[in-house]
């Protein structure tokens, strides 16, 4: 086994080296409690506030580009940013020599109380940094979409967003990004992370994070009590609000084969017969995770955007949202809807698996000790597929569902072949409506069907009473999403999507034009 | 006479550009510090060598006897240094803010998930936090029946003070002769300030029995008054200091001096400095809100609609004591009105206390409670009489001859009337109310709805004392200026504005002016920054105090400009003679040099300004008097977008005029009206509280599961304009107070929806509608007005 080294990665335009910090410290408390940067604030701990809101840089595949990605400080662990770069605020402009999105939101009125400001400042930096490289300016929308992740109890945001307009009406002014590509080259000829220092407990706690696959799967099968942290969205709330201790922990982040997402295409006898799959590795972030998907069923951009937040969906990824097995997570419901198989791994062997076998009861899985999920494969529809996904929360952005469908149908000459409706919210686990699916099953596509539909799903689902809904809005919103499918979907007159929901009204009509 | 050639020579005739300092746009005093993350809250202060980091333990259920505490436990963990309890404080155990039935730390009793019963001291957060959460295990209580909803503790008589009651003409009488009645009832759910700063103190032990605390406070006065008490010391051993709140709402209004209270205890007993700096979850646990209303009326009217008699119950959830919900039910039942003439009234306020958590202060403080009943109550008698809703509003508006409100204040420069006409022009009101309504006819799932709700909002404290400011402003022999007030910076902009005031006082640019840390030891006995009259207040000190220092130094301007005192003017950096038509008009001197000049002549270059509003009585056992010295009003129109197969919604538009006088600072203003309209929307649409049914934990405890809106949920189409009409008070600058009363605004969300929800039942239903009009409270409705149809 390695030997242990320090955590290094680049901050304030040198690299640190960290020693002796207990390894959940999370990002947050290393700036505001070791590196004296007070400029990050803490609002909520958990990653729903966005005032810790930090750059995270990555050198791309090539070694050569800088990526940016604005995350959560608060439930990012420190270990978890070796090998990488930190900007924050302090690394925009200071106060008296303002950059052009700290002058925008100046200008614009964009701050009131100022304690969500750097958060938002930051946002809109990977914001300003992507658009300027892609020589484009984000709409109203677009801003929005990206800023769902900050919250400012103050502004009402109005001049927030007109200051995300704004800011790009100034000279260019980016960050400068040489000086950390070259710290970042630096950082590539460290030995794969081991990192040891005494627990918030005080008991020795180490941290491995393996670049390959083989090394993974070969620490993985000899430390099956560890703890996997991938993006650490969910595990940095065990450490922040439970107090939990995680013992040995081993990073997905780095395993390059982790990161990759693949695509397979199997050419059938024409061009309609023509099937893509994909192969999304566990440590793909969300992010990217849901752009493929989403560019493979278009339907899909809806949970896509309304995913968690920006920042959440960057730092988490989609193999830890699977393997956590949240009852109410949203990724599963579109995997399983589109009949995605699961990549496990122990050691050498490899199995796979239907996702919707993965899951076994209310947090459990069917991962067995020493074992991981390498990689999601996700076929595209076949022909004839109709397919929709709808979420309900109280709110629009990044809330946890009361309810998530994604329900799925293949017609042919008008009479359901193959249904699969999966629902999130409904049940212990994400499941699908099997006497749901069977009553559509084999008959025409009508009104009757889809009333029979949603008649069955009080047979196959008997959802609880909580804090985001009852079970009977459950039930009934779960039967009015089916007709809602059906409206859209239907052979007569289907109704356009903006004619059915709210979401799709006002959103995708704003980002179209 | 001088001639020019004898002027000393900072003398110059150029002729100043004016710069107005008010009535401009001037971007926030720390805009470029909080974009550049050097904004210092308190948390960010350096912490002092030797820094100890407190956490709280709170109590695991909602009642019950506190038996005993483990204190061996908790003090053999990790970090701890001390362990404190209700036995530790040597002074008074209470940080209520009226009624003394507040306790820092429990004593015998516990009174509901999330009471402090400990505090834990320890080397740093983490430790303190992890020993704090061992509250399961150390606290050892006998459970006791809790009452957990306000419903039930009125039914069983249990209140924190005695039921109000405001009564005017021969309601039950007007009730029985009206040609239409109608009775209902009706609740809206509280809401969390969520300031995006947690509550946070930190206290410094000095010298001589003393402690310094730096604390997240809107009332520093009121947090030295408590730490006094609890240490059982005088006020003049303790000092509050404050430079800016990361967002207050009311929430650091009262309930900052917990915290207060056992950091400046811990510091003391220690001699050391400690910081208590309590998590989100923790915050939501143990401090209040908003409170939530039940509602019981009948009303009577005519078949126009107009209101010809009301009686009203309005049941508050106060929590577990009593906090600031007396005055917060004095205002709600001071805004049950609204902008409207009810001839024949009587209104009930019942304080019920719960074992939750002690509701309090928060942006409206019972205004809005109060007002939004009776927008409730006339929407009902609209669908009753297949009226526009805006109709019957506009048929029950205050008028001459009927401006009497049921508290006895004259309703003067009644503006309702014709803001809401201009409103209705702007917005387009009727023409969009007919497209509505063809959308709505040929759209099978989505409904749009809308609505027009105006606001009419008193201005000052409801208690006559608390009226009242003071301000210190210094001139330095170089010509800058520093300015101190008893008004607290929670992002309002505030300082801003005070400033602006000061540098227009003073003739001098507004960079010459500089705002400082709210401080007791500067300025005493002050208010809290609250009622919205901050910069009304603190204004008019900051006013008065520069321009006594301007009054000093005119005789010696008049002396060097050889010119009569009358014709000296302050403006643009430069002291000017502004006499017509004499040989030495034009002259000026630089304000720099005239303060140089006054320093060598011993002239007194600082002052203290006081300010008492003029002309307020109130008699609190009646309920009658003039409590307010003038009234705020606004209106706006929006529009929604309902689904109604999941009962989600989107505010497609929404149209504002507010009138906030002639403004001080328009940009700031318009900042003010539209965050307070989408702070107001949340409370209406997607923030709700939920505390478990049985066991009383608050379960919506953090933003994970309690939803303020995003970005994305703004009015799509947001147009906001202020109604330009000087204020007839003489108020600062005839401008009028703006922090609370726009949060009345999005009534008209939640109406608009209720709009959009009656175009799915027959004509005249009066959809259900509960608020917060979640997803489900939405569906609810539509089903139900649905159901109406089916039958």
């Amino acid at each position: 086994m390695s030997s242990p080294r320090p955590l290094r990665f680049v901050h304030q335009g040198r690299v640190q080296s960290v020693t002796g910090l207990p390894p959940t410290t999370t990002v947050l408390q290393y700036l505001r409690e070791h590196a004296r940067c007070a400029g990050t604030k803490e609002g909520c701990a958990e990653g729903d506030c966005g005032a810790c809101t930090v750059l995270v840089g990555e050198l791309d595949a090539d070694g050569d580009a800088l990526a940016l990605r604005n995350v959560n400080a608060c439930i990012q662990l420190l270990p978890m940013l070796d090998g990488k770069a930190l900007l924050t605020v302090e690394d925009l402009g200071d106060s008296t020599d303002l950059n052009p999105v700290q002058q925008a939101l100046v200008d614009c009125h964009g701050s009131q109380c100022g304690f969500c400001t750097p958060g938002f400042a930051m946002t809109m930096q990977a914001i300003y940094e992507r658009h300027q490289a892609d020589g484009t300016r984000p709409t109203r929308q677009d801003l929005a979409d990206d800023l769902a992740g900050n919250l400012c109890r103050c502004t009402g945001y109005r001049p927030i967003l007109d200051a995300g307009e704004r800011m790009f009406d100034a000279p260019i002014r980016l960050l400068d990004r040489g000086p950390i590509v070259d710290a970042l080259r630096e950082l590539q000829h460290d030995a794969p992370l081991h990192y040891e220092a005494p627990s918030r407990a005080g008991t020795p706690q180490r941290v491995f994070a393996p670049r390959s696959l083989d090394d993974f799967a070969a620490l993985r099968e000899a430390m099956p009590q560890a703890r996997v942290v991938a993006g650490a969205t969910d595990v940095g709330l065990w450490v922040n609000k439970q107090q939990r201790e995680l013992g040995d922990v081993i990073l997905t982040g780095r395993v390059e084969e982790l990161r990759r997402i693949d695509t397979t295409t199997v050419t059938g006898s024409d061009r309609a017969s023509e099937r893509v799959t994909l192969r999304i590795g566990a440590a793909v972030p969300l992010e990217e995770a849901w752009a493929a998907l989403t560019a493979h069923v278009p339907a899909l951009r809806e949970l896509w955007l309304r995913f968690a937040s920006p920042p959440v969906r960057h730092a988490g990824t989609l193999g830890g949202n699977i393997a956590n097995g949240s009852p109410i997570g949203d990724g599963p419901p579109a995997l399983i809807a589109l009949g995605a198989r699961i990549v496990l791994r122990r050691g050498a062997t490899q199995r796979t698996l239907p996702l919707e076998d993965f899951y076994l009861d209310y947090m459990k899985n069917a991962l067995q000790p020493g074992e991981f999920v390498e990689a999601l494969e996700v076929p595209s529809p076949p022909p004839g597929t109709r397919l929709r996904g709808y979420k309900i929360a109280k709110r629009y952005d990044s809330d946890i569902s009361a309810v998530c469908a994604v329900l799925s149908l293949r017609l042919e000459d008008g009479v359901v072949r193959d249904a699969r409706f999966a629902f999130g919210g409904m049940a212990a686990i994400v499941k699908r409506a099997a006497k749901a699916e069977s009553a559509v099953t084999g008959r025409a596509w009508d009104e009757a069907a889809q009333a029979a539909a949603a008649r069955a799903l009080d047979e196959d689902f008997r959802p609880l009473t909580d804090l985001r809904a009852s079970a009977g809005y459950r039930q009934r919103v779960a039967a009015n999403l089916v007709r809602r499918f059906w409206l859209e979907t239907r052979a007569n007159a289907p109704i356009a999507a903006e004619a059915g929901s709210v979401w799709q009204a006002v959103n995708l009509r704003r980002s179209v034009a | 006479m001088n001639k020019p050639s004898e002027l000393p020579p900072e003398l110059t005739t150029a002729i100043p550009t004016p710069q107005p300092q008010v009535g401009i746009s001037r971007v926030h005093e720390a805009a470029h510090l909080h974009v550049s993350g050097e904004a210092i809250y308190t948390d960010d202060i350096p912490e002092a060598h030797g820094t100890l980091h407190a956490a709280l333990g709170l109590s695991p259920i909602a009642h019950g006897t506190l038996v005993s505490i483990d204190l061996d436990l908790l003090r053999r963990q990790p970090g701890v240094v001390a362990v404190l309890t209700a036995a530790d404080i040597p002074g008074e155990n209470n940080c209520g803010p009226l009624l003394h039935d507040d306790p820092i730390l429990a004593d015998g009793e516990l009174r509901y998930v999330g009471q402090p019963v400990y505090a834990i001291i320890a080397t740093d957060r983490e430790l303190a936090r992890r020993a704090a959460a061992l509250a399961r295990q150390a606290i050892v209580s006998t459970p006791l029946p809790a009452v957990l909803t306000a419903r039930d503790a009125h039914a069983i008589g249990q209140y924190v003070v005695p039921p109000m009651h405001l009564t005017r003409g021969e309601p039950q009488a007007a009730l029985a002769a009206a040609p239409h009645r109608l009775d209902g009832e009706w609740a809206v759910g509280g809401q969390e300030q969520f300031y995006l700063e947690g509550q946070i103190s930190v206290a410094l032990p000095q010298e001589n029995q003393a402690v310094l605390v730096h604390c997240s406070t809107q009332h520093p006065s009121e947090m030295q008054q408590l730490v006094s008490h609890a240490m059982g010391w005088a006020s003049h051993q303790v000092t509050v200091q404050c430079r800016r709140m990361g967002g207050g709402f009311g929430g650091k209004e009262s309930q900052s001096a917990l915290f207060a209270c056992v950091a400046a205890l811990a510091a003391t007993r220690l001699r050391r400095p400690v910081k208590l700096r309590v998590d989100r979850d923790d915050d939501f646990l143990i401090t209040g809100r908003r409170h939530g209303f039940d509602y019981r009326w009948s009303v009577g009217f005519d078949d126009d609609g107009r209101i010809l008699a009301a009686d009203i119950d309005l049941i508050s959830n106060c929590g577990h004591s009593a906090d600031l919900s007396a005055p917060v039910m004095t205002r709600a039942l001071c805004h049950f009105d609204n902008a409207y003439w009810l001839p024949h009234v009587s209104m009930h306020g019942y304080c019920a206390r719960t074992n939750t958590q002690s509701n309090t202060a928060f942006r409206g403080f019972g205004g809005p409670q109060g007002a939004l009943a009776i927008e409730l109550i006339l929407d009902g008698i609209a669908r009753r009489l297949g009226l526009d809703p805006l109709t019957v509003r506009q048929r029950n508006f205050y008028r001459d001859g009927q401006d009497i409100t049921p508290y006895g204040q004259q309703v003067e420069d009644n503006q309702i009337g014709r803001l809401t006409d201009q409103l209705v022009r702007t917005s387009d009101y009727h023409a969009r109310r007919a497209e509505i309504a063809a959308f709505n006819a040929a759209s099978p799932v989505l409904k749009r709805g809308l609505a027009l709700t105006p606001v009419k909002f008193g201005i000052s404290f409801n208690v006559v004392h608390l009226n009242q400011a003071g301000a210190l402003v210094h001139v330095y022999t170089d010509g800058s200026v520093l300015v101190n007030h008893g008004g607290t910076e929670m992002g309002q902009g505030l300082n801003t504005k005070v400033a602006q005031v000061v540098a227009h006082e003073l003739g001098v640019p507004a960079a010459m002016v500089r705002a400082t840390a709210t401080d007791t030891s500067k300025v005493a006995n002050t208010s809290a920054t609250a009622a919205s009259t901050g910069s009304d207040l603190n204004g008019k000190a900051a006013q008065d105090a520069a321009r006594k220092i301007r009054q000093r130094l005119t005789p010696l301007a008049a002396r060097l400009l050889d010119c009569a005192q009358d014709d000296v003017v302050f403006e643009g950096g430069e002291v000017r003679d502004a006499g017509a038509g004499t040989g030495t008009a034009g002259r000026t001197i630089g304000f720099k040099a005239l303060v140089a000049q006054a320093y060598l002549a011993r002239i007194q270059l600082w002052s203290d300004g006081f300010y008492a509003t003029p002309g307020l009585h109130w008699d609190r056992a009646k309920l009658q008097g003039k409590p307010f010295f003038y009234f705020a009003y606004g209106a706006s129109v929006a529009e929604v977008l309902v689904d109604t197969l999941t009962g989600e919604s989107r505010v497609l538009r929404a149209d504002v005029l507010h009138d906030v006088g002639q403004s001080l600072n328009p940009a700031l203003d318009i900042g003010q009206v539209e965050g307070a309209f989408v702070q107001g929307q949340g409370w209406m649409t997607s923030e709700e509280l939920v505390w478990h049914p049985q066991s009383g934990l608050l379960m919506t405890h953090a933003p994970s599961t309690y939803k303020i809106p995003t970005a994305n949920d703004m009015p799509r189409d947001f147009r906001v304009a202020l109604y330009d009409a000087p204020n007839r008070a003489d108020s600062i600058h005839r401008s009028k107070a703006v922090g609370e009363p726009p949060l009345l605004l999005p009534f008209s969300v939640l109406l608009a929806i209720k709009d959009a929800v009656a175009a799915c039942g027959p004509s005249r239903c009066d959809p259900p509608l509960r608020a917060p009009a979640t997803p489900e409270a939405v569906l609810d409705a539509v089903e139900a007005v649905q159901a109406t149809r089916a039958t």
